[in-house]
């Protein structure tokens, strides 16, 4: 069997929402904007259909009606197909059961989804990892080395004080993990997980079943950190370029780093393009007075004024006079004439009226919530 | 299944655009590229959508692997639909025997029965070579109205430019009375735009009287639409106001393009409500460099600017590397060029490669007074290479690398 059916891709969608809540209150971590014209799910979903991996179900918990919206029939992912595609599984209304608490619950809730696919391994992964990655080697690794988990890292930083929700992994010179960390009081360079796991679905089945008749929800606690299971955990390292959104600075701070043509490059790669959902936005018109520097720029924007070091999504307006730097501008912002704006991420549909100024920091940047007006 | 439909759209794509030279060597007119993320058809088939006509055929004949590829099952304008959709209708063997469209009523004559799977009232019947937005059911509603058998889209056009269109003759009530091609001492001002609404009823009758009395020429406006003014048909003019653009020469392609950037933009592209549709590429957006210095542009998708670029339609995935100006100029999807070139009143054509320190095109500043004639924009066909310090002269075509 190809990879497309022999594999099964898995995303979850709500994990990680608290880490950006302010992006994350009216939608899912999968369906925060990104990149100018992307939803942070459109970065698995691409990777999975990149990697010839064609079944994948999107597990969501709540607040996923912009997800919903953003995914539709996986059509923009090649994903709307007879066989295998793309399947959104929001929680179930068991009469029994509850929204899930955990990944082995939520996996619990739609246990049915996954035993009925032909896939015989399964590629879990969230949405907080900005990534152009190539699942079939990381598939082959761990059926070669017949662990029963493989977990993704990546050389990292942690830092305890604006760190949140990392898994750091000790690794022995057979490759196998041999200590797990979650959130540790440390700073300083590790193997940074990457919160995506490869297994097979034998091996997820006996240990969501295991989870349900004891109440252990977590993959990462009562799983990884359970040093008394004795299951075999590969570390396989993802050495291409990567950013993990953790904190709303740490957002802030990867959407920048797209500036850097390298790594543009290396997350839009040629031949593995990102996917996501057209919205048949016209080119960019920069006008007469514009003056533009170091910056992303998505279609449907009219630009009056001058930008520097940003990151404009679809639709954006700025207007004459005004100065923009270093700031994230999401979709369909309107900026009005003569402002001045610096580090400062606005979400959907901000409108700035005429001579206003706005400065946050770089470590602390002023957040705008959707449909504000200033 | 009810498949019967009202209005059924046909689009005459098969022209080869010789006008455009080196543009359609390789591709049909309605596939060139336009406006930076477009392509000529996205324009007509974007106002059927808009105008709620959702079955559309497409005749193609003249090289048309690139449009067949580019309109593929018609999802982006909304045209892949269970009953309708868009239709590429290339001529086909019957066994009757096989035959070329020998013009624009013959290709129609040809796909009867296509449009007869329909049912339909009306046929609209488009060019695949115009830039304007319409709404077609305002035109069908008018053509209703009229109680007409054939209804032709007009423009008001300034005198000077009549003797070079299809001019109408009409009454007080827009009923036509007269058809001149190309008049040398124009009675009206009232252009074709190619554009006609059609009761199928009529207009099958007169494809087949047409086909029968073989006139070689097989044409809406040589055959079709005299045949039905001497037999005394209702035919009405439907005045449309806005912009509107033939865009069959090198010349009029580069001045649509260049309108797309005055500040008076009667073209709004960014209007949400009639949005014109168009196939992606998957590009990331446009990165702006740091040493780049951009000035009133139409830029989109998958491009790296890290030049100068002035008044000028830069299309998907187009690198102008530092040190390269580019101005009053359209560079097409995926051409590169490099540093210290000068691209300037010109036309690149797709995935060009323009070398370092090669100029493409000259500014008519530098050919005052009578050596103005031998001024014009330059033009570069498809996959070409402008090699390092290599001239392309203003009205030069270059249809090889050079």
């Amino acid at each position: 069997m190809g990879i497309n059916q022999n594999v099964l891709g898995l995303v979850f969608a709500s994990i990680h929402d608290e880490v950006i809540f302010d992006l994350t209150k009216n939608r899912t971590m999968g369906s925060v904007p990104f990149g100018g014209r992307y939803r942070l799910i459109d970065f698995p979903l691409s990777n999975f259909v990149n990697s010839g991996i064609s079944q994948v179900g999107v597990i969501t918990k709540s607040n996923y009606g912009s997800l919903l919206d953003h995914v539709g029939s996986g059509r923009e992912w090649d994903l709307a197909r007879k066989k295998g595609g793309l399947h959104l599984l929001p929680p179930y209304a068991h009469t029994s059961s509850t929204v899930y608490h955990g990944k082995l619950d939520a996996l619990g809730n739609i246990w049915s989804f996954v035993e009925h696919s032909s896939a015989e391994y399964v590629v879990l992964t969230d949405c907080n990892v900005v990534t152009n990655i190539d699942y079939r080697k990381a598939v082959e690794a761990h059926i070669e080395s017949g662990a029963d988990i493989t977990a993704v890292y990546a050389k990292g930083y942690y830092d305890q004080v604006t760190g949140s929700s990392a898994t750091i992994f000790g690794i022995g010179g057979d490759g196998f993990v041999n200590d797990v960390m979650i959130n540790p009081p440390m700073t300083g360079s590790c193997n940074l997980g990457l919160d995506m796991y490869i297994m097979s679905k034998d091996f997820l089945r006996r240990i969501v079943k295991e989870s349900m008749s004891r109440n252990r929800n977590s993959l990462r606690r009562d799983i990884l950190l359970d040093r008394s299971s004795k299951y075999k955990i590969l570390a396989y390292e993802h050495t291409g370029y990567y950013s993990k959104i953790d904190s709303l600075a740490g957002y802030f701070a990867a959407n920048l780093e797209l500036l850097d043509t390298e790594k543009r490059d290396a997350l839009f790669a040629k031949n593995a393009p990102i996917f996501t959902k057209t919205k048949d936005e016209a080119p960019v018109h920069f006008g007469l007075a514009s003056h533009i520097k170091n910056s992303m720029i998505a279609d449907g924007c009219i630009i009056e004024g001058k930008v520097e070091n940003c990151v404009l999504f679809r639709g954006v307006r700025i207007g004459k006079g005004s100065v923009i730097r270093d700031s994230i501008i999401t979709q369909d912002t309107v900026i009005g004439e003569r402002c001045s704006i610096r580090n400062v991420i606005t979400d959907k549909n901000v409108v700035i009226a005429d001579e206003r100024q706005l400065t946050g920091s770089a470590g602390y940047p002023l957040f705008i919530g959707k449909g504000a007006e200033i | 299944m009810n498949t019967k439909k009202e209005v059924v759209a046909m689009l005459l794509a098969g022209g080869q655009g010789s006008r455009l030279y080196a543009l359609t060597k390789d591709m049909a007119k309605p596939a060139v590229p336009f406006g930076g993320k477009y392509r000529l058809i996205d324009f007509p088939l974007s106002n059927c959508t808009n105008s709620g006509i959702d079955t559309v055929g497409v005749l193609t004949q003249y090289q048309p692997l690139v449009l067949n590829d580019y309109i593929g099952n018609g999802q982006p304008w909304d045209l892949d639909k269970m009953n309708g959709g868009v239709h590429v209708l290339p001529p086909y063997e019957s066994n009757s025997g096989a035959s070329w469209y020998e013009g624009t009523a013959n290709a129609i004559y040809q796909n009867i029965s296509f449009i007869e799977r329909y049912d339909p009232e009306y046929v609209v019947v488009l060019g695949g070579d115009h830039i304007y937005k319409m709404d077609y059911s305002k035109m069908v509603d008018y053509h209703k109205a009229q109680k007409a058998d054939l209804t032709i889209a007009v423009l008001d056009v300034p005198r000077s430019e009549a003797s070079r269109m299809g001019i109408m003759i009409c009454d007080d009530e827009m009923r036509v009375t007269d058809f001149v091609e190309k008049p040398a001492e124009p009675k009206s001002t009232l252009a074709s735009m190619g554009i006609y609404v059609f009761t199928w009823s009529k207009l099958k009758k007169y494809l087949i009287e047409n086909e029968n009395a073989n006139t070689g020429s097989k044409d809406f406006g040589k055959d079709i639409i005299p045949s039905m003014l001497q037999n005394g048909e209702r035919l009405f003019a439907y005045t449309f106001e806005g912009y509107w653009k033939d865009v069959g020469t090198l010349d009029s392609l580069w001045d649509a393009n260049m309108d797309l950037l005055a500040p008076a933009e009667q073209l709004n592209l960014y209007d949400k409500s009639w949005r014109i549709y168009s196939r992606h590429s998957n590009f990331p957006p446009q990165y702006i460099g740091a040493n780049a210095e951009i000035e009133n542009s139409m830029i989109t998708e998958g491009s790296v600017i890290n030049g100068k670029v002035d008044f000028s339609v830069i299309f998907g995935g187009v690198t102008i590397e530092e040190g390269a100006k580019v101005q009053y100029s359209v560079v097409m999807p995926g051409t590169v060029i490099k540093a210290g070139a000068v691209v300037e009143y010109a036309i690149v054509g797709e995935d060009c490669v323009i070398e370092q320190n090669a100029h493409v095109g000259r500014s008519p500043e530098e050919y005052e007074g009578e050596a103005r004639e031998n001024w014009g924009i330059a033009v570069t066909g498809h996959k070409i290479t402008v090699s390092e310090g290599m001239q392309v002269a203003p009205k030069q075509i270059l249809s090889e690398s050079i």
